[in-house]
């Protein structure tokens, strides 16, 4: 176990190094003098060079990777063109609404789509296998921007449920904060629930073609232990291994998501950025974000032997 | 779901005469022939999109934001544009993406799959750098690209074609690891066969249909991020009417005007559920055991 967690590490970290070169390498890969595109068009020589000499840009490539990468394991991810700030400021503070978000849609997601693809599997084929499968059609297909302007339009502007936009922070007024959550949750976990749903019908439908689910059924287990204890835990090890591979999708979703609901999140960090070409500020939060990914791959991996003690490394 | 299948099936029928066969095909795949009816119509209308009446750029300030109906069929939007022509010219950015995506990331996908699979010294370096490209969030890798050029259709291509190549080059890796040792590829390397010989002869076949569905797969995933980054403002230029900056320009108007919204938003939905249809359709066909997007 010691010697499998030591190596899943390793390449953990093999593959973050790799991540920081490929953000490293795109600001030099991209065509033309990257001080002048950051600058924009209308800027003046000197802004260009006070662009350089912020980025490093005047070295020698390799002597500036060592540099950079030196700084960024130290933590320090460097400093806003725009505001001068430096980047895990910027981050630090807008932890709490993106946080808020992702706990308040794992928290709804991650039940409603066990929920639905165990009864999908269990009752096949019938109305409610026919709802999931409606859901999961729906999340693949509706990008969240649609699916969260609908929301909007649906519950916020003509039923007035709840508030069409933006975020209280949780000191401020619990009630307010949770209020101004259903909505953005509910649309950045409809994909998300998809998924999960999707895999956990297909493999509970697997688990319960078994011989010793029929054993349980013929001894008399009570169906909702059957479903559960019997059927469920031994579909875990796909479910999990799903729920840590479609948080890439919630961290592309949490960006298009805080646009829409105007969250003052990380998300829209990045999407500010965009415009302001404030390049710092994007490679910080994609290699937050990526590591954020890693590891929770990583734990997921470490969990199966908890889940399923066949399991052993 | 089912009333798409079924007008397609009497579609079908009628459009080639009685044919029993036909109509028995279109039931049992019934998504692969709605879904591909509905992407023909979208495919068809992007291509005649010039043809059409309505223009796309044209402003008429005094008839803006007007509701469906008299004389806009789906309304026009705050600067008085034809929206539905606008939806029709956001068709065509949507597919060429789609299709150029999931061309290059196919073709590049395989080469890379192809030397991982065969050659062993190649596998553990690659697949590490695959897996450091999937752990990067493909929206903010297209973010970044495109902060750092100008807004292009090119850049939003290769921009979304990175993250998908991993995907690519796994699944074909996988399927080389299983092919090659079957017996045939066995008998082929003791018959003296080359590698080059032996991995396009005697492997490559076995890839082609899994990444058929796998193309229609990114096709569909390509659309959706091409869109979420022309609504984020880094994707296609607000020059070119696209479904994605359609709906970031119009939301300021959602409670006055939601057609501007909801007309180019049920468009990309069902263009995306079209292609997705397709490629569950191509999968059930061609390969029931292959699992989706993994």
């Amino acid at each position: 176990m010691i010697a499998y967690v030591a190596r899943r590490l390793a390449s953990l970290i093999v593959v973050m190094a790799l991540v920081g070169v490929c953000v490293f390498l795109l600001l030099h890969l991209a065509p033309g003098d990257p001080a002048a595109i950051i600058a924009g068009d209308n800027a003046t020589p000197a802004q260009i060079a006070g662009i350089r000499t912020k980025l490093g840009l005047d070295e020698a490539l390799p002597l500036q990777f060592l540099r950079w990468s030196g700084a960024v394991l130290s933590g320090d991810l460097g400093v806003s063109i725009f505001s001068n700030t430096p980047v895990t400021t910027l981050i630090g503070q807008r932890l709490e609404p993106t946080l808020s978000l992702a706990l308040a849609t794992l928290a709804f997601a991650v039940p409603v789509a066990l929920v639905l693809g165990v009864l999908a599997a269990w009752r096949a084929g019938s109305s409610i296998d026919r709802a999931s499968m409606i859901v999961a059609v729906t999340g693949f297909s509706a990008p969240a921007f649609v699916v969260g302007y609908l929301m909007i339009y649906v519950f916020a502007v003509t039923l007035k449920w709840f508030p069409v936009q933006g975020y209280t922070p949780i000191a401020e007024n619990v009630a307010d904060w949770a209020r101004h959550l259903v909505l953005p949750a509910l649309t950045l976990g409809l994909a998300y629930v998809a998924l999960i749903a999707r895999i956990t019908r297909a493999t509970m439908l697997e688990v319960l073609a078994e011989d010793y689910i029929r054993t349980a059924k013929a001894k008399g287990v009570a169906t909702g232990p059957m479903l559960l204890k019997h059927a469920l835990k031994n579909a875990g090890v796909p479910i999990i291994t799903v729920i840590g591979i479609g948080v890439a999708l919630l961290i592309g979703g949490v960006v298009i998501t805080e646009t829409v609901y105007n969250i003052p999140g990380i998300g829209r960090l990045v999407v500010d950025a965009i415009s302001k070409r404030d390049y710092p500020i994007i490679q910080g939060v994609i290699l937050v974000f990526s590591a954020v990914y890693v590891v929770i791959n990583l734990v997921v991996d470490l969990s199966y032997t908890f889940i399923d003690p066949r399991i052993r490394y | 779901m089912t009333e798409a299948s079924a007008f397609g099936a009497s579609e079908l029928a009628a459009s080639v005469g009685v044919a029993p066969r036909r109509r028995h095909f279109a039931r049992r795949h019934a998504s692969l022939v709605a879904g591909g009816i509905i992407l023909a119509t979208f495919v068809v209308l992007a291509l005649a999109a010039p043809w059409l009446p309505g223009d796309p750029l044209t402003m008429t300030p005094a008839r803006r934001l007007t509701p469906p109906g008299s004389g806009f069929l789906l309304g026009t939007d705050a600067l008085g544009r034809d929206v539905l022509a606008r939806t029709i010219y956001g068709a065509r950015v949507s597919l060429l993406v789609g299709f150029l995506v999931a061309a290059t990331s196919i073709v590049i996908g395989l080469a890379i799959g192809l030397i991982a699979g065969a050659i062993r010294k190649a596998d553990a370096p690659l697949m590490r750098l695959m897996d450091a490209l999937m752990a990067i969030p493909a929206i903010l890798l297209a973010i970044a690209m495109v902060s750092l050029t100008s807004a292009s259709v090119t850049t939003v291509v290769i921009a979304i074609t990175i993250p998908e190549v991993p995907r690519v080059v796994r699944l074909v890796r996988s399927v080389v690891l299983g092919v090659r040792e079957q017996p045939y590829v066995e008998a082929a390397i003791a018959g003296g066969a080359r590698l080059p010989k032996i991995i396009l002869r005697h492997i490559l076949p076995s890839t082609i249909p899994p990444l058929i569905v796998q193309a229609t797969y990114i096709c569909a995933s390509a659309i959706l991020v091409e869109a979420s980054l022309s609504f984020l403002g880094a994707g296609s230029p607000p020059e070119i009417p696209s479904w994605g900056n359609m709906i970031a320009s119009s939301r300021l108007y959602l409670a006055r005007a939601p057609w501007t919204i909801f007309s180019p938003g049920i468009a990309l939905a069902l263009v995306v559920l079209a292609v997705n249809l397709v490629g569950d359709g191509l999968r059930d066909r061609l390969d029931p055991r292959l699992a989706r997007r993994m």
